[in-house]
């Protein structure tokens, strides 16, 4: 325990010492292409990347990407192991009541069911999403049962070995998928769902959500945040 | 493109069979995995005699005749073991970090006027962040990694404790009396009689705790640190062409069969080295097993 006690007390004294530019955190899960992934070189990749990369340049801030487990997303950010959330996470008022968003970077788009037959019943049938996504939300509040999976590739798994009926995602992430297998299918009606996807904050910590919301508003003014979402296939464009 | 190992690498859509898996297997997201293996294993190493040297200190106190010691040694050993491994790993390191902060945010910030929890954010000042914000990342590893070493040691420890509690009280009575005889104090008698016969009572237990230790390590994720399984999961889901240079189907299996093979075989690994244990420690015991090695050799 002592020597434990120690070597904080000389982490801690180390840390003191490289005190530079402040750097600000990212975090992010890394399992959600085209939003955010881990590349062949295994670093996070993605729209999200660029997008952040080009907010932080704009913002002159020093930002650093660390992934995280999405069920932990926002307790870690409250906590204050990384300042900002930026993962395809979509404004609700659930969430607007632990953290703060910026204003949007996609604008709000349809959520969509995938089967793996035309004739599925998304109202009263077993509908897979990841927990703790504003699709998980829907699914529970229509009279289907709700099966969910702390992963996106869980829940796709699910249903294509039966255990679901059909899986309730962003668009843009079935779609790469749909296209990819010819047994899965878009099936029934999309549905509208979130205020558009925006960064976390801490409630506290309104200076930086400025910071970014400028960014991010210099960005839709020049176009240049409808060709990054063009680039990637994530969205509607503003 | 970063620079692969093997030259013919380059273009990974030209490849197949063996050449194709060669440099599948050597991509940066696998060196992660291989990383990760080695961050277990250091875990590993690091823990078990963490936890031991815990469990040894819990039992050495509970077994203690001076109250507050004694209260505090069976204390810990009832409330680590009651409390399931999954609220202790969430609350207890949130809580031991921001405890961590909060004193160095009232050493370093004294001028500070706000409070420490606003809402529910946890805010402290920017010196009293652990580690800096401005830290590079590797230091962010080592703490989240030196903190869950901490967490497994507290946690095994006090199971480790009461493995040790009952093995020295297992040890026979007509040992220490016999020591007592010979007119030694019982500090002698505690290191010279106590402390070697033990071993043979504990190690079953031990043995046992090790074991579960070693298939823990999943847990680490809760605390940021990517283990294994974390990343067998990664790499075994499918991977779309538009994402990657080496696209394939839901291989998940695969690697959660690699996984198995790797445990078996830190099992086997284990089994070995503790029955060679076993056997040391039962040299010329009074015991069945060392009475039976008498004559066996």
């Amino acid at each position: 325990m002592k020597t434990l006690m120690a070597s904080t007390a000389a982490f801690a004294m180390m840390a003191g010492l490289a005190m530079a530019q402040d750097v600000v955190r990212l975090g992010t899960e890394g399992a959600y292409p085209p939003w955010n992934f881990i590349n062949d070189q295994g670093e996070v990749d993605g729209f999200e990347r660029d997008l952040g990369d080009e907010l932080c340049d704009r913002a002159e801030l020093n930002c650093e990407w660390v992934t995280t487990d999405w069920d932990s997303i926002i307790p870690n950010l409250v906590s204050g192991n990384y300042d900002a959330i930026i993962a395809g996470m979509s404004i609700t008022d659930e969430r607007e009541e632990v953290i703060d968003f910026t204003q949007n970077y996609t604008p709000p788009d349809p959520s969509s069911y995938v089967g793996l037959s035309d004739d599925v019943d998304v109202e009263n049938g077993v509908i897979a999403a990841q927990s703790g996504t504003i699709q998980a939300s829907h699914v529970a509040e229509t009279g289907a049962t709700l099966v969910e999976f702390a992963t996106p590739e869980e829940t796709i798994a699910a249903v294509r070995n039966g255990e679901a009926d059909a899986v309730l995602a962003d668009r843009s992430y079935l779609a790469p998928l749909v296209e990819d297998d010819a047994e899965l299918r878009f099936v029934a009606e999309d549905v509208e769902l979130g205020g558009g996807v925006a960064m976390g904050l801490r409630e506290s910590d309104d200076e930086l959500r400025e910071t970014f919301d400028a960014a991010i508003q210099s960005m839709k003014d020049d176009g240049s945040l409808n060709e990054l979402i063009e680039k990637w296939d994530v969205s509607s464009t503003f | 493109m970063e620079a692969a190992i093997f030259s013919f690498c380059a273009d990974p859509a030209s490849l197949e069979g063996v050449r194709w898996l060669a440099c599948y297997v050597t991509t940066g997201k696998h060196a992660n995995l291989y990383y990760a293996t080695g961050t277990v294993l250091l875990l590993l190493a690091i823990t078990a005699p963490t936890a031991l040297a815990f469990g040894f200190g819990g039992a050495v106190a509970a077994r203690s005749r001076i109250w507050p010691l004694n209260w505090i040694g069976k204390g810990y050993i009832a409330i680590v073991r009651g409390v399931p491994d999954i609220a202790f790993f969430l609350f207890f390191v949130i809580a031991l970090d921001q405890l961590f902060e909060a004193i160095r945010h009232k050493i370093k910030c004294p001028e500070w006027d706000q409070p420490i929890w606003q809402g529910n954010d946890f805010v402290v000042c920017r010196q009293a962040k652990l580690p800096l914000g401005n830290d590079p990342q590797w230091v962010h590893d080592a703490y989240s990694f030196m903190l869950a070493v901490l967490t497994f040691s507290i946690v095994f420890g006090a199971f480790a404790a009461n493995v040790l509690y009952g093995a020295m009280r297992a040890v026979p009575r007509a040992q220490i009396e016999t020591a007592e005889a010979y007119g030694m104090t019982a500090r002698q008698t505690f290191r010279r009689i106590l402390i070697p016969q033990m071993w043979v009572y504990a190690v079953p237990g031990l043995s046992n705790l090790w074991m579960v230790l070693t298939k823990a390590t999943p847990l680490l994720f809760l605390l940021g640190v990517e283990d294994i399984v974390y990343w067998a999961r990664e790499l075994g889901g499918s991977a779309n062409p538009r994402f990657t240079d080496y696209p394939h189907g839901d291989w998940r299996m695969w690697y959660f069969l690699a996984l198995l093979v790797f445990y078996l075989g830190l099992t086997k690994i284990s089994e070995v080295f503790l029955e060679r244990l076993m056997k040391r420690l039962t040299h010329g015991q009074a015991t069945t097993g060392g009475d039976a090695r008498r004559h066996t050799a």
